[in-house]
């Protein structure tokens, strides 16, 4: 990546609404995401996080305002949608690994049937990646066969297999156990290090202000502040932010 | 039970027409009946609605009506024909008529399965880029499949049963052929009779062991 890349937004959302019934989820939503960033939105429950995160690859759809991944606004439908998604990867709370499919399958299946590269050399690829993430010996199991932090390292690993552009985390540690927290926000940390770009909707503050460039405070569908995660930890500059994180902060 | 064995050829005959009726109408309905259930589940409003009259129609329609339908509306006065043969042509429209019926019940067990899938599974698919086509193809109905071998074993059961409705058309499958055989055998009536159901026994309960058993094996461990 060159030092221009690094300088460019990548995704840009602006004036973006949101409504479920008469829920107000996104309102006039502004973010520009630059190469190479790794953005962190924080926020009470129920604040639009998540939606912020999916709207990004259309897994929900807008109401008003526009986005844009890369230059070109976001597509509708159709194939041109699917090419999208293929350059935005995703890692959910709820892992979403394929259930019927083995660990290798699930690394491979985008490259193979998205992507249309062979499978041997998908499966290579595949191998790397697993072992990057630590889960090589288990290539063979099945989803169900491994604990909540594994299955969150393959659906990272299954993320990587597509070479996305940015990869959207939607609360990835959420649905963990303690113990297998780390082992997932380690395989994070050392991806925002090799420059991958990252939204990251957490709660996890320790990876905040380890990783990220920028955070990004959300609640009631609004981006009330952002800034760089020393400052707004140390000195937040709203009492919208200073209240959660006294309420997040004091234990 | 002389008569049972001296007529052993003709009800062994018999019941392969019944196993061959099957087997055409399983195939052609598990083939319409998933494109019926991938119309039910499809993004487009006309196809959903498409789908959903064809199966409220077909399930709610008795089979022997669209059997006679079949053989005298379309063989006799549409005039669709296959076969020189009557006997083939028959067949065939009684086998189009079998399947026509039969995806109704696929479709609708099918697209029970694809309610089990957690919708995470199509999101994750969605995410990667896959098309609605290759979600369907690759995720979500070999899950849906997985978990519906159990019910989609009752419907192969109800169609080997239903295949004697074919009767009614003049295809010599196991009912009709009894019902021509208490004709040569008045003697042997109760004895033919318990042959036939034995008959039936043997083709239906091995596949409602055999998919309980598919259905253990193949499941979908979440």
């Amino acid at each position: 990546m060159t030092e221009a890349d690094r300088s460019t937004s990548l995704v840009n959302l602006a004036k973006v609404n949101k409504h479920f019934g008469a829920l107000h989820v996104l309102r006039d939503i502004d973010l520009d995401v630059t190469r190479g960033e790794v953005v962190v939105v924080i926020g009470p429950s129920g604040g639009g996080k998540s939606t912020l995160c999916r709207v990004i690859n259309r897994l929900e759809t807008i109401d008003s305002g526009s986005i844009t991944f890369d230059g070109q606004s976001l597509a509708v439908e159709g194939r041109a949608l699917a090419k999208l998604r293929s350059e935005v990867g995703m890692v959910f709370q709820q892992f979403n690994l394929f259930a019927h499919k083995t660990i290798l399958e699930n690394v491979t299946l985008g490259p193979v049937k998205v992507r249309k590269i062979a499978r041997d050399q998908a499966e290579r690829r595949g191998m790397e990646l697993l072992e990057r993430v630590g889960i090589a010996s288990q290539a063979a199991k099945y989803p169900a066969q491994l604990s909540g932090g594994q299955q969150q390292r393959v659906a990272i690993a299954r993320a990587l297999a597509m070479d996305p552009k940015m990869i959207l985390f939607d609360e990835p540690t959420s649905a963990l156990d303690p113990e297998m927290v780390q082992e997932v926000l380690d395989v994070m940390i050392s991806l925002a290090r090799d420059g991958m770009t990252m939204l990251v909707v957490t709660h996890e503050m320790g990876f905040a202000r380890r990783a990220a460039n920028r955070v990004v405070f959300m609640s009631d569908g609004q981006i009330i502040e952002q800034a760089a995660p020393d400052e707004f930890f140390t000195n937040p500059g709203t009492d919208r932010a200073r209240d959660f994180l006294s309420k997040i902060l004091t234990h | 039970m002389s008569a049972l064995i001296e007529e052993l050829p003709v009800i062994l005959g018999a019941f392969w027409l019944t196993v061959r009726l099957t087997l055409a109408t399983a195939v052609a309905a598990l083939v319409l009946g998933t494109v019926l259930a991938a119309m039910r589940v499809s993004p487009l409003g006309v196809l959903r609605n498409v789908a959903g009259a064809y199966v409220n129609a077909l399930r709610n329609t008795p089979l022997t009506l669209v059997i006679v339908f079949c053989g005298l509306g379309l063989g006799l006065v549409l005039d669709v024909s296959f076969s020189e043969s009557l006997s083939v042509n028959y067949l065939w429209l009684s086998i189009i008529g079998l399947s026509l019926y039969t995806a109704a019940f696929v479709c609708e067990a099918i697209r029970s399965g694809i309610n089990t899938v957690p919708i995470g599974q199509a999101e994750a698919a969605r995410a990667l880029g896959l098309t609605f086509t290759q979600n369907l193809r690759h995720i979500v109905l070999p899950q849906a499949f997985r978990a519906v071998i159990a019910p989609l074993g009752s419907v192969l059961i109800a169609l080997i049963k239903n295949t004697t409705i074919a009767a009614a058309i003049g295809v010599a499958e196991a009912s009709l052929t009894m019902k021509s055989l208490f004709e040569r055998h008045q003697e042997a009536v109760v004895p033919i009779f318990l042959g036939f159901a034995l008959g039936f026994l043997v083709l239906t309960l091995p596949v409602g062991l055999l998919f309980g058993w598919l259905a253990k094996r193949l499941a979908v461990a979440r």
